[in-house]
Parts: structure tokens; C-alpha cells; sequence
């Protein structure tokens, strides 16, 4: 035992303080901890990957039966497909004004210094402690009066105050972290301001720009409260799912929740390295 | 360079604008819709109608013993996880990701992946029949047990919001020196002390900013109940969807928005001022 010991702290000189009993332990705990975050995933694909019999059966199986009748099911239950087409293009819209709105707003918060930028500042900070899928309420109201009601654009734009804040402060810090010394150098090259944003500090900043383009996206595909007020024909996935959760039988919640988690899963292993750079500047 | 002046205010002009018109408006107009009835004028009437409801009391009672429960219990979690994410070497990007995974799931899919466990039919039960606990399937999320539900809500909420607590405070671990835990270990502080003389004290603005972040969520607590318990589990953000979308009552839906919006700003003030950073702290 002590041999063991002695061999683990001589490969590992930063854990010789730790008994090789706590090491093991710590290892556990860090398994166990991923298998509590994964495993209920995994027990919804089973789910979904089963027929509605199996799903529905008593006892259950543990391991998927590989059918897609479940998904197959889900897919042809009437107004899923209008629905998923709906969240997508809602997220897409929502996509698209975040960035575009969000970004010039990194860019000179990162770059000028000018007269009303606390203030600025303040109120995309406010929006950080407000419960915002309430503004769904008013603007509801608002809606039915120009026209919006009920359509993905309404939708997409309560979307985008909700995502807003979040590009404007990844793209702050993306741009806060390019040298400021390479777009001068491009000016005494005689570019222009445009040109060498264009040219050099965009190419710098595409993959970070990418990032928090696929955060307002999974923020309006995953958004419930919101969506579920405001459309009551053209659904969005979510507010399809929550307005027939009493109707519809249990395969179809358990194959929407599939549909729901996987572009999530996707976009935040693409989004995984800006997680912190986005709330590391929160903090300050 | 003249026209730079002008640039930042250009750059800015339509986030601003929207944020006012799609933030700021609407949050005035929320009281507005609240304190006024349908002919447009001055009452109390939203809110009587709104306090008169079976479902208020239970509604305020729910929403605020979820946050009591689930709250601590998440900063807790994400703290000992932060820490053990501090002393990995090996596989730390990964287990990160593993960690981070629910950051991404919306609290409609976190509810439904719940039920597929909790329900009647579900793997909870199958597991414990299996063992020889229960001889049928057991009701966990029915009215007839409103502790085992109010438990369901509890675990999926730590199950989906743990992450953002995490995230926020490995940040904040990342941002203290090395050099005072390493000046502890000097001075023969143990691990423990280290802990919580060094890296706790410094991690104040992160706390406070986890804190704050996770309660206003955690009084927004809307999908997940919605799909484990429906109405057996009346919370506040369930009750003013179900004013607005089924009853048709904008009115009473916004006094409860503003109710909301009150207990959110009160526990904002209260965290900041319990937590505030002491002046010469900061940096």
C-alpha cells in the first residue's frame, strides 16, 4: 500500500499531499457528478429511440429498443413540423438582429471612449436583473395593435431583447481582446477605418462573432415563456409543446424533448471556449 | 479625426434603440396594464382579482420555498464542483463540458427529461421495482404527493441550472492570483483554511453575481413545473401564463408580472447589499 502510494507521489509531485484514498474519492465524485448530468439524457433517448408500446410499458427497459417509431410518430403528429420549421426561423431572425445590432455596440464599447457610455452600459446591465420573458406581457398588447400578434417576427423580437445584452457583451470582450495596435497599423497602411475593420480586426473576430450568433440562437430555440404567449397558430416548438402538453400522449413529449436538447447539445460543444469569456467580464 | 466623434454614438444607436423600445417601454407599460383597469383608468382592481385567486397564496408559497431550497443548494454544488475543476489536470476541458451540458437545455426539454425518470410509468419506478422496493408503479408527481413533486421540481432545477453557477464562478476562480493560495500554503495553511480564508473572501463579486442571477431565475421557475406537475404546483410565472394565455385577463397577468418584478428588485437590493464588496477590496 505504501509502495503504491510512494510511486503515485513520485509520477504526480502535486498530489503527494493527498492520500491516494482521497484521490479516489475525488475521481468518484467527479464521475458520479457527469454521470447525474448525462444519464437522464441518456434515459430520454432510450425514450425516444423505443416504440409509444415500449415507452409506455411497465416495467421499463433500460437500454433503447432502436425503433423510430417513437421519432416517426412525433414527426407526423399534426403541427410538429410547422412548429419545429417555426422555431427555426424564429431563432434564425433572432439570430441575425442580435448580431447585427449587437455587434457595432461591442465594438465601440470596446474601442471609443465617449460621453454616455456608463449610462449604456447600465441599461444593458439592467436587463441582467430583470425577468424579461415578462415583457412579453406589454408587448403582447403592442403587438395586436401593429399587426404583429401571432406571427414568428413578434416572437423573434422579444427573442432578441432577451439575447441582446448577451452579443453585446461577448462581442465586447472579443473585441476588447484584438490589439488596437492592428487597425492602427492598417490606417498608417492607408486604410480606411471600414476597410481595416474589415480586413483585419473581422477575420480576427469571425469565430468569436460565430459563437455568440449560435448563443442567440439556442437562447430563442429554447425559450419558452415567451413564445408561448405570443403565438397561438404559428406555434414555435416550444410553445407547441406547452400549449398541447395535456392532449398530446407521453412518446410525443419524450421525442420533443429529444428534438428540443440535441441542436442544443450541438451548438454548446461549438460554443464551449466563449462560456467564460462572457461571464468572466460579467463579473466586473 | 472629426468624424469619429459621432462614429460610437452611430455604432450604438440601434441597440439602443431597441433596447429602449423592446426593454425600457414595455417595463413601464407593465405597470400601466397593471395598476389600470379595461376603461383605462387607476385601480386596485387587477390585484384584488389576482389576491382573491385560490392559486395566490399557494403560488407565492411554492415559488419562494423553490428558490429557499433549490438556490443554496446549486451555489453549494457549483462551488465544490468549481473547486474540484480547479485541481484537475488531466481532463479538465472535458469533464467542463460534461459539466456545462445543461447551460445549453431549455427548462422545457429539462422538465420533460425529468418526467421520462419521475412518472408514473417512468425509470424511477422500474428501478425501484426492480429492487424489490415498490410491488407497483408509484404516482411520485400526483396531487396525492405534493412533497415527492415539489422534490421532482427541486432535483430537475438543480439538474438544469446548476451550470450557470458553475460557469459564473469558475470564471471568478480563474481571475484570483495564484500566488495568495500559494503564499498560504507557505505560511502553512491546510487546504481547508485555504479555502475559506483565501479563495471564498475573494470570490465575493462572483458569489453576489450567481446569487442574484440564480434567484431572479429561480422566481421565473416556469416550464419545469408546468411539466411535471401542470397545476397540482401553482408558481407565479405558471399563474400569470395561465391569467394571460387562458383566461384572457392581460390585466391581472401584469399585476402579477409586477409582483415579480418587486420580489426580483427586492432580493437584488438585499444580495448587493449583504454581499457588497468593502470599498478598499476594490480593484
Amino acid at each position: 500500500m505504501t509502495t503504491q502510494a510512494d510511486s503515485v507521489a513520485a509520477a504526480a509531485p502535486r498530489a503527494s499531499a493527498w492520500p491516494i484514498v482521497w484521490r479516489w474519492l475525488f475521481v468518484t465524485v467527479v464521475f458520479v457528478l457527469c454521470l447525474w448530468v448525462l444519464f437522464p439524457i441518456y434515459l430520454l433517448i432510450v425514450n425516444s429511440l423505443s416504440t409509444p408500446e415500449q415507452v409506455n410499458a411497465w416495467p421499463k427497459e433500460f437500454v433503447p429498443g432502436f425503433f423510430l417509431d417513437t421519432l416517426a410518430f412525433f414527426w407526423n403528429f399534426e403541427g410538429v413540423a410547422s412548429a419545429m420549421f417555426n422555431s427555426v426561423i424564429a431563432a434564425l431572425i433572432t439570430m441575425v438582429l442580435a448580431i447585427g445590432f449587437g455587434a457595432p455596440a461591442g465594438y465601440a464599447l470596446a474601442r471609443f471612449r465617449f460621453r454616455g457610455k456608463t449610462a449604456y452600459r447600465l441599461m444593458v446591465l439592467m436587463t441582467r436583473a430583470f425577468p424579461m420573458p415578462l415583457l412579453a406581457l406589454p408587448l403582447a398588447v403592442i403587438f395586436l395593435q401593429v399587426g404583429l400578434d401571432d406571427t414568428l417576427l413578434g416572437v423573434a423580437l422579444v427573442h432578441t431583447a432577451l439575447a441582446l445584452p448577451f452579443a453585446v457583451l461577448i462581442t465586447f470582450s472579443l473585441f476588447m481582446g484584438i490589439p488596437f495596435e492592428l487597425e492602427e497599423a492598417a490606417w498608417t497602411l492607408g486604410c480606411t477605418r471600414w476597410q481595416a475593420f474589415r480586413k483585419v480586426v473581422f477575420p480576427l473576430a469571425a469565430p468569436g462573432m460565430a459563437a455568440s450568433a449560435v448563443f442567440a440562437f439556442v437562447i430563442s430555440w429554447n425559450e419558452v415563456f415567451v413564445a408561448a404567449i405570443l403565438t397561438v397558430n404559428n406555434q414555435t416548438l416550444t410553445a407547441f409543446l406547452v400549449q398541447s402538453l395535456n392532449e398530446s400522449p407521453v412518446h410525443v413529449k419524450f421525442a420533443g424533448g429529444l428534438v428540443l436538447v440535441i441542436p442544443a447539445l450541438i451548438f454548446i460543444f461549438a460554443v464551449r471556449k466563449y462560456l467564460f469569456s462572457m461571464w468572466g467580464i460579467a463579473n466586473r | 479625426m472629426k468624424h469619429d466623434e459621432w462614429l460610437p454614438y452611430l455604432l450604438l444607436a440601434p441597440s439602443a434603440l431597441f433596447l429602449l423600445i423592446f426593454f425600457v417601454f414595455p417595463s413601464i407599460d407593465v405597470f400601466l396594464l397593471a395598476f389600470q383597469n379595461s376603461a383605462g383608468e387607476w385601480s386596485w382592481g387587477n390585484f384584488q382579482l389576482m389576491g382573491d385567486d385560490f392559486n395566490f397564496g399557494p403560488a407565492i408559497r411554492n415559488t419562494l420555498l423553490l428558490a429557499l431550497a433549490v438556490v443554496p443548494l446549486q451555489i453549494g454544488m457549483a462551488l465544490a464542483m468549481a473547486m474540484a475543476i480547479s485541481k484537475l489536470n488531466r481532463g479538465r476541458d472535458m469533464i467542463l463540458y460534461i459539466w456545462t451540458i445543461p447551460l445549453g437545455i431549455s427548462d422545457l426539454a429539462a422538465g420533460i427529461i425529468w418526467l421520462a425518470i419521475l412518472e408514473q410509468y417512468g425509470f424511477l419506478n422500474t428501478f425501484m421495482f426492480n429492487l424489490g422496493i415498490i410491488s407497483q408503479p408509484e404516482g411520485w408527481l400526483s396531487y396525492q404527493h405534493p412533497l415527492t413533486l415539489f422534490f421532482a421540481v427541486v432535483i430537475a432545477e438543480l439538474w438544469r441550472a446548476t451550470a450557470i453557477v458553475l460557469v459564473i464562478l469558475v470564471a471568478g476562480i480563474g481571475l484570483i492570483p495564484k500566488e495568495y493560495a500559494e503564499a498560504g500554503e507557505i505560511f502553512g495553511a491546510n487546504a481547508w483554511k485555504r479555502f475559506y480564508k483565501i479563495t471564498l473572501p475573494l470570490l465575493r463579486p462572483s458569489l453576489q453575481t450567481a446569487l442574484i442571477l440564480r434567484t431572479l431565475l429561480a422566481f421565473e421557475v416556469f416550464a419545469v413545473v408546468l411539466v411535471l406537475g401542470g397545476l397540482d404546483l401553482p408558481v407565479l410565472m405558471g399563474e400569470t401564463f395561465r391569467w394571460q394565455f387562458e383566461y384572457r385577463e392581460a390585466g391581472v397577468a401584469s399585476a402579477y408580472a409586477v409582483l415579480i418584478l418587486v420580489i426580483s428588485i427586492v432580493f437584488t437590493l438585499f444580495y448587493l447589499w449583504a454581499l457588497r464588496v468593502p470599498e478598499e477590496a476594490q480593484g
